[in-house]
């Protein structure tokens, strides 16, 4: 569904993206993990057109996303920090992203009602609080029945239970055959939902497998376990 | 494109500064005109007025005004809109309200006391200098990431074609005194969209016949009609390439 | 004794129609010529003209006679004639319509020409597109009234003036109407004259302009709208009073330009809306007093070869800029001027300002020294400059300087 191929990017001197190539495919729940700083927000923005690789090629569905903007149509993206419009409330926030991705869809306001956003939609922007944000962003990700869900540290500023929404949400999205990429460094949070593990480095893929295929290999049953097990594997 | 003007502009309106701005020139043209005994006066204080402060409330207030949109366009350029789409409606809707307002403030008193053809020049100059303006903001803002950096750099390029670049001018003609340059430097001074915005206005209340040679050189430069067919490409030009550089810096900027 | 003068005059008035007589010219009268009838005039007779266009050439007049026309008869030179030639004195010209006089550089051919002879009343006339107008040539004592002079002059060199006199002396014009014309009326070695009430406008060059004429006065007149306003040179006790100098606009044009003038009068005239009130240049012991200035691009501009004048009294209200100079050596004097730009308080209520007045602004005597700076009127930079300089003053001469400006106009 989402191919990269030997994606690089530089800010000033910093090499961020050393040559990524990689395959993303629908039904998946994939993990995007790594240190902070080796490139897991630049890779996903790289995806989402917000930031512009210097070299290299990302496509979705066979089709290059190098000036394009219609295939995010199908992605639903979640930002680590949501940052939206002060003096907007909520609902005006919603309103507008609704006419911005065309109002002729059905919307998917599962999550919207959950989080009971609809009874605070007088709020300002900047009277929220940052998990209150997040809700905002989850479920704006989730409200346009998109193909492709790109979530960024997503349960990071959430409580417990609206995490536990949260997820419970991203199951049933991932039965429904959808793709889900999510970056985290919190791994215990998505044992039970992730089918997949990316392992970034220094802007560098050092781990594309599958969970069954980590556990198999390393013997272990938990999924960090695996991880740092393969990681000293490798370094040796 | 249309709805994200339409989410600018109401965002704009509901900021209190378009208000007072509005306000602000609508008391100075009305004091202007009921000060000076004459409208012609009264047109040329106001003219005075609006070359020095609509280009200032211009750069001013659209470079923090997209400064404080940055959330609001990174929110946007994750959605399936065309990058050039975002900037250009920003410009947009930051140019109608900017022009509703000059109009409302000053066009309508202008009307009422000159409604004549140097009325409606004005007018259309007071708006021409509010798209350029704003189109520098745009180059600014994209310039420097730093807020501070980018609203220092609109206030140094109002200062500098408000007041340094005459300065500049008449550095020129006192050095050059000795040489017959006042032709060029008639023309060097049409490259600073205010100073031109001057000169075009006085040419029109008859005030050449003061500017003496120099006034002459720019009947003959900016009187006839391809004097204002170039004048006013210069003015487009002035309100299109900054924005266009901006323009094409944004399309290749990382969030 | 006393009696027997008015007695004589008496004599005079009523002998008058009967020693002279009338000859009528007319399609409808014996003669239908005005030469056939010249032939047979002698001193003090009166040719009647009647309804009519003549046509008839150039008309020579060597004998003291009037010419009274009656029903506006026409006396056209058909582009190619000077029309009246006046070699006597004492002749009297009347009601008359003179038309396309010939049109020459050469011999200035006139619509009414009077050559070296004195006495001449030319009266209720009407010159049309005549070259030059009315033109007196070594004439004295003559007088011109209520003519209306017109010409469709578009070029300097190919149209002559109005009203022309040289090397004449107290010659009176009076209640003429003049435009179209080179310069409306033009005065050059003409001495002890007076001009009234005459309107001159539109004229292509100067609406009046005089050169060389000592102990001239100008009362009452109307210039306006001329190419170039009106120009007083090289000329002694020069009075001029009540005259009004309108809309006098262009690139080199003055309300009045005066140059090499000395001893003279400028008193209650309004200067309104010319691109200069007063240009002056090497202009001395002048008293300018009760004159108005309004809306004029500079009220006065006052060359460093001005010395001793006096400018007192007088108003500037609404100019651009109401005194420049080039010079830096003050010799005039100003005194008692109101200033609508003055800024200063009245605390003592003498109805003069307790802070002196400096009528330069450091922009007018920047403009002095480099022409080009114009090019920066009315920006930003200017009006700091100004503000600057009225706050600290520096740079313009020290003593130019109005010590008691009023706070009032003055009525005038």
């Amino acid at each position: 569904m989402i191919e990269l191929i030997e994606v690089r990017k530089k800010y000033n001197r910093l090499e961020v993206l050393k040559g990524i190539s990689t395959k993303f495919n629908q039904s998946e729940c994939i993990a995007l993990i790594g240190p902070n700083g080796c490139g897991k927000t630049t890779l996903i923005k790289s995806i989402l057109g917000m930031v512009l690789p210097d070299s290299g090629e990302i496509t979705f569905n066979n089709k290059s996303i190098f000036n394009e903007t219609d295939y995010r149509n199908y992605i639903g993206y979640m930002p680590q920090i949501g940052k939206y419009p002060e003096n907007m409330s909520i609902g005006q926030i919603v309103e507008m992203m609704k006419e911005l991705r065309g109002s002729h869809l059905s919307f998917d306001e599962d999550l919207y009602k959950e989080y009971k956003l609809d009874q605070i939609l007088n709020k300002r922007m900047r009277t929220l609080s940052g998990g209150t944000t997040q809700k905002v962003s989850a479920a704006l990700a989730f409200m346009f029945n998109p193909l492709v869900y790109i979530l960024d540290e997503p349960t990071a500023g959430l409580d417990p239970i609206s995490a536990e929404i949260l997820k419970d949400k991203m199951l049933l999205e991932k039965s429904n055959g959808k793709l889900i990429l999510i970056t985290s460094h919190l791994l215990s949070d998505l044992d039970e939902l992730v089918s997949e593990i990316v392992f970034m480095q220094e802007g560098e893929l050092l781990i594309h497998q599958t969970v069954d295929e980590l556990k198999t290999k390393t013997g272990e049953e938990k999924l960090s376990k695996a991880i740092s097990t393969i990681l000293k594997e490798q370094l040796i | 494109m249309n709805r994200i003007i339409k989410f600018v502009i109401l965002d704009i309106l509901r900021n209190k500064i378009i208000l007072f701005y509005t306000l602000l020139l609508a008391i100075l043209s009305f004091s202007m005109f009921s000060l000076e005994d004459n409208e012609s006066k009264g047109l040329l204080s106001l003219l005075n007025l609006i070359l020095l402060n609509v280009p200032l409330v211009a750069i001013i207030f659209s470079t923090i005004y997209i400064y404080n949109s940055s959330e609001f366009i990174e929110l946007l350029i994750s959605q399936p809109i065309k990058r050039n789409k975002i900037w250009i409606s920003l410009f947009l809707g930051l140019n109608t309200s900017l022009v509703i307002s000059f109009i409302i403030g000053a066009g309508i008193p202008i009307l009422l006391y000159s409604p004549n053809l140097i009325g409606i020049i004005l007018i259309i100059i007071g708006c021409i200098i509010s798209v350029i303006f704003t189109s520098l903001a745009f180059l600014c803002s994209i310039i420097s990431r730093d807020k501070a950096k980018g609203i220092g750099m609109s206030i140094l390029i109002w200062l500098f074609f408000s007041l340094l670049f005459d300065g500049l001018i008449m550095f020129l003609l006192f050095q050059l005194a000795d040489y017959p340059l006042e032709n060029w430097i008639a023309i060097i001074a049409a490259l600073n969209p205010i100073d031109l915005s001057r000169i075009v206005i006085l040419l029109q209340l008859d005030l050449s016949a003061m500017l003496g040679f120099t006034g002459a050189v720019f009947k003959q430069t900016f009187g006839t009609s391809w004097g204002i067919l170039i004048s006013s490409s210069l003015l487009i030009l002035w309100m299109i390439i900054p924005f266009m550089i901006s323009l094409i810096k944004f399309n290749k900027k990382d969030h | 004794m006393i009696r027997s003068p008015l007695f004589t005059i008496l004599l005079i008035i009523i002998c008058l129609p009967i020693c002279a007589k009338n000859i009528h010219v007319g399609t409808k009268y014996p003669h239908q010529k005005i030469k056939k009838a010249l032939s047979e005039v002698v001193d003090g007779d009166t040719i009647v003209i009647h309804e009519g266009t003549y046509k008839e050439g150039n008309i020579i007049i060597q004998k003291k006679i009037t010419l009274l026309g009656i029903n506006n008869p026409v006396l056209d030179g058909e582009k190619k004639y000077e029309i009246l030639s006046i070699k006597s004195s004492g002749v009297i010209v009347q009601g008359l319509i003179i038309q396309n006089s010939g049109f020459s550089t050469l011999d200035d051919p006139g619509g009414i020409k009077i050559y070296n002879c004195d006495n001449v009343i030319i009266k209720n006339n009407e010159l049309s597109n005549n070259f030059f107008g009315i033109y007196l040539q070594q004439a004295n004592h003559c007088k011109i009234e209520n003519n209306r002079i017109h010409a469709n002059g578009v070029e300097e060199q190919l149209i002559g003036n109005g009203i022309h006199c040289w090397k004449s002396d107290s010659i009176i014009i009076v209640g003429n109407k003049i435009n179209g014309h080179r310069d409306g009326i033009y005065f050059e070695f003409v001495t002890n004259s007076i001009i009234w009430r005459n309107i001159s406008f539109a004229n292509i060059r100067y609406g009046l302009h005089f050169m060389f004429s000592n102990d001239d006065a100008y009362i009452s007149n109307v210039f306006k709208n001329n190419g170039a306003g009106v120009s007083v040179m090289f000329t002694h006790r020069v009075k001029m009073f009540n005259n009004y100098f309108i809309n006098n606009w262009g690139d080199a044009a003055y309300g009045l330009l005066l140059k090499e003038i000395s001893d003279s009068y400028i008193l209650h005239n309004r200067f309104i809306n010319n691109t200069s009130g007063i240009y002056m240049e090497g202009t001395n012991r002048i008293l300018v007093e009760h004159n108005a200035f309004n809306e004029n691009g500079w009220g006065m501009k006052i060359q460093a070869s001005c010395m001793d004048n006096i400018i007192r009294e007088n108003n500037f209200i609404g100019n651009t800029f109401d005194i420049s100079t080039n010079g830096t050596l003050v010799l005039n004097t100003f005194n008692e001027n109101y200033w609508d730009k003055y800024e200063g308080y009245d605390l003592d209520k003498d109805k003069f300002g307790d802070v002196p007045y400096r009528p330069l602004s450091l922009f007018s005597v920047m403009v002095e020294s480099n022409s080009s700076l114009m090019l920066l009127f009315r920006s930003f930079m200017v009006s700091l400059l100004d503000k600057s300089e009225k706050i600290i003053p520096s740079l313009t001469p020290e003593n130019f300087i109005d010590n008691k400006p009023r706070m009032h106009s003055v009525v005038i």
